[in-house]
């Protein structure tokens, strides 16, 4: 089996990578997704706020996938459903099973890695105590609800204040559970603010900052969770322990990229947002290889990743079409500076840049009247003025690459200064 | 004055509104911001989501919203409402799950496709 532009995982990075590569004329192209339906997780957030950026409307999360995938209907993109793969070899061999086709192994042109991330779990955030039914994380609730029909619970603690576990407070609460609580272990917290109004404020659900969950007690199921305030460093102090009688602890306590295929296969991985490190037309260290999506880095808006996976499945098409360019010219490395945790991409071949291109970042706390600046460690490149930044809230700055191609040495640093 | 965090996009810009002078709104970047500032104060409403059971198809739940904005006092009474239907597959999104929710003019419709097991 052979295609030019091969596509692993159906959500909303995939069909979007595939979609434009279609577009931008690439010839066979076929999507490999493991759920039974596309659309990833978009299937489960059946709240409304999607589009607003790419669509210019609010729909909710199966809307959006049901807008690519109707467009993917409409091209010649293949799709295999209920189909796992094991491994990309080098020569971009990608070996895969599924029940109807058995194991298959398929060569492709080019590679578009789209698998999307995976939720934290207790063990990855090791809370102490007993081991009763009860603990799910906030996404795994979310597909119980929403799309298998069952509730998880009656009395709730949430733990962690990412959008997951919002969103969640309020969908419990209008299935009928009580939520308790929302714990959050940093001074602020992780999820979008409209989230904190209409999910938390609207139902009176309390959101404690610097807290922590630091008992679950029970037998066969949870019957009370103790909470403790956190000191500077993030440790318990004793003698703040508040103890709440409830059956459900749901997990909102982070995202992982998921990349063992990525791993396995020997691409460079970026410690900090745990994905790939790509350039600038999200290429990984593997030619022909290209990464979107949160399998990059954790977006906290759908449109950021349709446009990355737009840019994804582009290159992805044209690398098919003019073959792995030969390196010429210089490339410059993106560093994160002060209060800034990452950037993607994460390295610019100045030659294969646009005009400009897109860069991606968290920084490290919340700051207001601040300035983001890139500089080539003399001299600032560009200024971009800020009135309000949260790590919650992924930035991006446009780089213009007349300016890029000003900078001295080889490396560009991304960071934020008080402005005035 | 008033502070209010926007909801209108995932972008929530902070907005102080004068409630004391025609509720002006500044800090916004939007035409939409400054809507909703006047109107949060006024009369707060929301969009709702839920789910409604389905059967015939791969999933038991099709996914549902209003199709405009609920007065927020009345999500409770409505989300009640949606318990006891039961649709059977083929859903199409856009399909009018409740017409005139609570006779506010506005009609629930499905969000998601589910269509019939063959």
């Amino acid at each position: 089996m052979k295609y030019d532009v091969v596509v692993i995982g159906g959500g909303p990075a995939g069909l979007a990578a595939a979609c434009k590569a279609y577009e931008e004329g690439a010839g066979s192209i076929l999507i490999l997704e493991r759920d039974k339906e596309l659309g990833g997780i978009l299937n489960q957030c059946i709240h409304n706020g999607f589009g607003l950026h790419y669509f210019k409307e609010e729909l909710t999360g199966p809307e959006y996938a049901g807008r690519f995938i109707e467009l993917l209907k409409k091209t010649s993109v293949e799709v295999k459903l209920d189909t796992m793969v094991l491994a990309i070899e080098p020569g971009r061999i990608v070996h895969c099973v599924n029940p109807k086709d058995g194991y298959m192994m398929i060569e492709a042109g080019s590679i578009v890695l789209a698998m999307g991330c995976r939720e934290r779990t207790r063990g990855a955030i090791s809370i102490p105590g007993e081991r009763p039914a009860g603990v799910f994380t906030a996404g795994t609730a979310q597909r119980y609800v929403n799309m298998e029909g069952y509730m998880v619970g009656k009395r709730v603690v949430i733990l962690g204040s990412g959008d997951i576990g919002l969103i969640m407070a309020r969908r419990m609460t209008l299935e009928g559970a009580k939520v308790l609580a929302c714990v959050e272990l940093m001074p602020f917290s992780g999820g979008l603010n409209r989230n904190i109004v209409q999910c938390l404020q609207d139902y009176n659900i309390p959101l404690y900052l610097s807290h922590t969950v630091t008992d679950i007690k029970g037998h066969d199921r949870i019957e009370q969770i103790v909470v403790s305030r956190v000191d500077e460093n993030r440790r318990p102090i004793p003698g703040t322990e508040m103890v709440f009688d409830c059956d459900t602890l749901l997990l909102s306590v982070g995202l992982l990229p998921e990349n063992e295929l990525t791993r396995a296969a020997g691409i460079t991985l970026d410690p900090r947002t745990r994905g790939a490190v790509v350039y600038e037309n999200m290429e990984t260290s593997m030619p022909g290889v290209f990464a979107c999506g949160n399998v990059v880095h954790v977006h906290d808006l759908v449109d950021y990743v349709t446009a990355e996976s737009q840019k994804a499945g582009a290159a992805a098409a044209h690398f098919v079409q003019n073959g792995q360019e030969s390196e010429s010219g210089r490339v410059l490395e993106l560093k994160n500076g002060d209060r800034v945790n990452y950037t993607v991409p994460q390295k610019l071949r100045l030659s294969r840049m646009d005009k400009s291109v897109g860069i991606f970042f968290r920084v490290s706390n919340i700051f207001r009247n601040v300035e983001i600046q890139v500089t080539d460690g003399e001299t600032v490149l560009c200024r971009f003025p800020r009135e309000h930044v949260a790590p919650g809230e992924m930035e991006n700055i446009t780089l213009p690459r007349v300016l890029a191609e000003k900078a001295k040495g080889s490396t560009l640093t991304v960071q934020i200064v008080d402005k005035g | 004055m008033k502070e209010l965090i926007c909801i209108k996009c995932p972008k929530g810009c902070h907005l102080h509104v004068d409630d004391e002078n025609g509720y002006a709104v500044t800090g916004n970047s939007c035409e939409r911001g400054a809507e909703y500032g006047k109107k949060e104060l006024t009369n707060p409403t929301r969009v709702l989501t839920s789910t409604v059971k389905v059967t015939g198809s791969l999933h038991r739940r099709v996914s549902v919203k209003s199709l405009g904005e609920l007065p927020r006092g009345l999500l409770e009474e409505a989300v009640r409402l949606l318990d006891p239907i039961e649709l059977t597959a083929p859903v199409h999104i856009g399909d009018v799950v409740i017409a005139n929710i609570l006779n506010t003019g506005i009609d629930i419709v499905a969000t998601a496709n589910r269509p019939a097991l063959s």
